[in-house]
């Protein structure tokens, strides 16, 4: 098992080389460089000598492979150097002032959408065709449909324009460090509640579809009808040893979508004022920040194979016929 | 201090230093009575809104306009612009040229400290220019010291300034933020600027000091006490960051920001209702950025002043400004920008008349030859052109479709192609690979437009795109940015607008307003051809009416 897991770590690593070397040509190949952002591509202010001066700076002056190699031996000794943006600050602090908040956002909405999509999967699967069936798939794929913006904003009128209930945007309020402490966590919870909803209500249909149909398919088995024949009671044969087996395909999934935890949504983060990373990304690419940029993709992409690496194990561990082939092969 | 979309910011860099003026009308009006309640009084928070972060605390290496105005109110310049937008002093208590405009001597005032106590003396001044001019400094704005001759410490508080020919904008590049020596001087030296603390914890000698900076969410300031120009009233600023116009909107409407930037549409139909008029004041006044319909002067339809003329007569201008705008913008008659000290309106106009525009173009040689209500010249070719703008500009794209509209009744067909921002500026205009665009250029405080248009400056990486080049035009740009005598550089400016409004090489349309609305409770706001935002430190919120601490 050991030796199964070092090989496929040691796999990894050049696939990972790969998808930086790719990142880092289509980078390069879009229109635009930092340079001329920062100078403000049209500002009668900023001229050739000046751009130039700039380029020699960055390294951007360099050709592409001597570029690609400065970068890759300074990532290889965890050296993601500083931002091209003015703030020159690292960019490891850059994204780990961004991330606690867009963690915390992705794992609620998670653990929101798991806790309603379930039993809506569950159920419309047990009650197929009936009305609830109908009515719960009509209003997750509305959600589905539904542009977040737009959803963004009709809460927003109502709940923070109209009613005063909730606060519009951002994540404190003004006075919030001169409140006593559990003033102080409502007013953080307050300010998350609309984007938690707006994110939760999107991405029901994906998991409620998935547990409807594995749920559909599971209650087929035989072995159901072996429970239903012993006289277990309804609640048990599905609450027990159908959702137990139905659980399996969306757990995969879930696993999968560990990776995109860390990506923040660039059109919930901007309409809520929420500093997160799909922000941070979105302003790196817009003033080809490449050194925030490629720390990020570095990111994604290293936790993508980290999760895909768990998600073979784990298969490993599950079904034993993973196990046993690897054996084999090693006799 | 003003608001704009990141790509409007590119545009309008040089929004922050305002430009010079006089009689032109500005605005502000509420139902809440202005004058006579409260009396002014220290305290309560001001909350603005911005819609993107700010780049970075030392904006001498920043371009973005957000950073320039958090900065403007933590660090002062020698010199800064008034409420006419004329040059006054700020750290410079006066300041001589030497008769032959070479030579300018600042003398600095005495009782100012840097926000941790330490005098600001002329070695700043002279450690600020050095900064600007290091090889490892980052900067945009090296240009205006790069021409310097020679600078020099009379004494602790005399700065002098030579330069090796006469410089338009000497003056005025000395408005720039001055530095802290004493913080700063290994950092520069080892080209590291941008690394220091103080680009995150600014140290300036502004009415401001800096409390805190959340990225992506607010930046807070709090009163300087020990402002050598008095404390200023409003006791803290909050910048929040809303990268939403919708939500800055509609935090306005739940009185959440006490300033944001209207929209037109926001300004005219949907802020008059009580409640809104109550609650806020609204302000208009000319911006520093017009728009306008450009030409690749190279090709040779073009090159005709003629077709371009026939163009400015067949587009109404007015249906163009109440289309686009709503009415909210001035006409442009020239790149200066109405009001400032060296515009003049006296020039050619040119009013909608088809029939004009049609004999114009007739006399260039394009006639409807075979009847199909387009223009053709003598092979019989057609007048067809492409009109290039770029993507996420309602407002633009909306000109070039008036203009397609207009010129199609003169029998010129126009297709419109609109364009990502980078491959558009990289790919076709650096490129010069276009026919016509519709573009804006911002406009800063001196009339010095040389590397826009004279005719050396028409290189891939420089500004002149359309290739302009009139030996008349390029003979007053370079007199007028060779002199500091105002009234010989008005001669020349004035001269200027005549020539490029008869020559037209752009067609210049409308100078956009401004359209910011303020909470009623601060008060001290007074409009001016400035703007409203010249005497900040003067706003006041009266005791009853203050809404926050101060922090």
């Amino acid at each position: 098992m050991a030796l199964f897991a070092l090989r496929r770590f040691l796999l990894a690593i050049p696939l990972l080389i790969g998808i930086t070397f790719v990142s880092f040509l289509v980078i390069h190949l879009a229109p635009g460089e930092p340079v001329e952002v920062q100078t403000g591509d049209l500002s009668v202010q900023s001229t050739a000598q000046a751009r130039q001066a700039l380029r020699e700076l960055y390294g951007l002056d360099k050709p592409f492979h001597v570029q690609y190699w400065k970068w890759l031996t300074r990532v290889v000794q965890l050296d993601f150097g500083r931002s091209f943006q003015p703030d020159g600050r690292p960019v490891l602090t850059k994204i780990g002032e961004r991330l606690p908040i867009t963690l915390l956002l992705n794992a609620v909405e998670m653990l929101l959408i798991m806790a309603v999509a379930v039993p809506i999967g569950v159920l419309s699967a047990t009650r197929q065709y009936s009305l609830f069936d109908k009515v719960t798939t009509i209003f997750v794929f509305v959600g589905f449909a539904t542009p977040d913006f737009w959803l963004a904003l009709l809460l927003m009128i109502l709940f923070g324009v109209q009613l005063g209930w909730l606060p519009i945007s951002g994540l404190r309020s003004l006075n919030s460090e001169y409140l006593a402490f559990w003033p102080q966590q409502w007013d953080f919870i307050s300010h998350l509640i609309l984007p938690v909803v707006v994110a939760t209500f999107g991405g029901l249909a994906g998991f409620s579809r998935y547990m409807r149909q594995s749920m559909l398919e599971v209650v087929r088995q035989d072995y159901i009808q072996t429970a239903r024949a012993k006289g277990l009671p309804e609640q048990i044969v599905i609450g027990k040893h159908a959702l137990r087996n139905a659980l399996l395909p969306v757990v995969t999934i879930l696993g999968l979508s560990l990776p995109g935890l860390i990506g923040g949504s660039v059109i919930v983060e901007s309409i809520f004022a929420i500093p997160g990373m799909g922000q941070l990304m979105v302003q790196a690419v817009f003033s080809r920040d490449y050194p925030l940029i490629m720390g990020n993709l570095v990111i994604v992409a290293g936790l993508t194979l980290v999760a895909n690496l768990c998600a073979d194990l784990a298969y490993g561990i599950v079904d034993p016929r993973i196990r046993m082939a690897a054996r084999r092969r090693r006799r | 201090m003003r608001r704009a979309s990141p790509r409007a910011v590119r545009l309008l860099l040089l929004a922050s230093l305002a430009l010079a003026g006089c009689g032109i009308d500005v605005e502000g009006r509420s139902d809440e009575p202005v004058a006579g309640a409260g009396a002014p009084a220290h305290g309560d928070t001001f909350i603005q809104s911005s819609i993107s972060d700010i780049a970075g605390l030392i904006p001498n290496i920043t371009s973005d306009s957000a950073s320039h105005e958090v900065g403007g109110l933590v660090y002062d310049g020698l010199v800064r612009t008034d409420r006419n937008l004329d040059w006054t002093g700020q750290l410079a208590e006066s300041w001589t040229f030497s008769r032959d405009c070479m030579t300018l001597t600042f003398k600095l005032r005495q009782n100012v400290r840097w926000h941790d106590g330490q005098p600001f003396t002329a070695a700043d001044v002279l450690f600020t220019y050095q900064t600007m001019i290091h090889p490892k400094t980052p900067t945009a704005y090296k240009d205006d010291f790069l021409v310097v001759k020679d600078a020099e410490v009379l004494d602790p508080y005399t700065f002098r300034v030579t330069y090796s020919r006469p410089h338009a904008r000497a003056l005025q590049s000395w408005g720039l933020n001055m530095l802290p020596k004493h913080l700063l001087e290994r950092y520069v030296a080892d080209g590291k600027l941008k690394e220091s603390p103080q680009n995150s914890q600014p140290i300036g000698t502004g009415p401001y000091r800096f409390r805190e900076w959340k990225s992506g969410e607010k930046i807070v300031l709090v009163a300087n006490p020990d402002y050598y120009e008095g404390r200023p009233y409003i006791g803290r600023i909050v910048y929040r960051i809303i990268p939403s116009q919708g939500t800055i909107f509609l935090e306005l409407k739940a009185r959440g920001v006490d300033l944001a930037s209207l929209t037109a549409l926001q300004y005219v139909r949907q802020t008059e209702y009580p409640a809104f008029r109550k609650a806020y004041r609204k302000y208009r006044y000319p911006s520093s950025g017009y728009t306008y319909f450009g030409f690749n002067l190279k090709d040779p339809r073009f090159a005709d002043r003629r077709v371009r003329q026939a163009f400015a007569h067949a587009i109404n201008k007015q249906e163009l400004i109440d289309g686009v705008v709503l009415g909210m913008a001035r006409d442009a008659t020239g790149p200066l920008r109405p009001g400032t000290w060296a515009y003049t309106n006296r020039v050619k106009r040119y009013e909608y008349d088809p029939e004009k525009a049609r004999a114009l173009l007739a006399e260039a040689g394009w006639k409807d030859r075979d009847g199909d209500g387009l223009v053709e010249d003598k092979e019989g070719r057609p007048f067809t052109f492409t009109i290039r703008t770029n993507q996420g500009n309602e407002e633009r794209k909306k000109v070039a479709e008036i203009i397609q509209q207009r010129l199609k009744e003169v029998g010129v067909g126009v297709e419109i192609q609109i364009l990502e921002w980078s491959s558009f500026l990289k790919e076709f205009i650096k490129k010069k690979r276009f026919e016509a665009i519709v573009m804006g250029w911002g406009v800063g405080t001196d009339p010095d437009q040389y590397v826009v248009w004279h005719s050396s400056q028409n290189g891939p990486d420089q500004l002149n795109h359309i290739s302009y080049a009139n030996p008349e035009v390029d003979a007053l740009l370079e007199a007028g940015r060779s002199s500091c005598a105002q009234p010989d550089r008005v001669r020349y400016y004035h001269r200027l607008q005549e020539v490029m409004a008869e020559d037209l090489p752009v067609i210049f349309l409308y100078f956009r307003d401004a359209l910011p609305v303020v909470a009623s409770r601060v008060r001290g706001v007074e409009p001016a051809p400035a703007g409203i935002f010249y005497n900040f430190t003067e706003w006041f919120v009266p005791r009853e009416l203050q809404r926050y601490t101060s922090g």
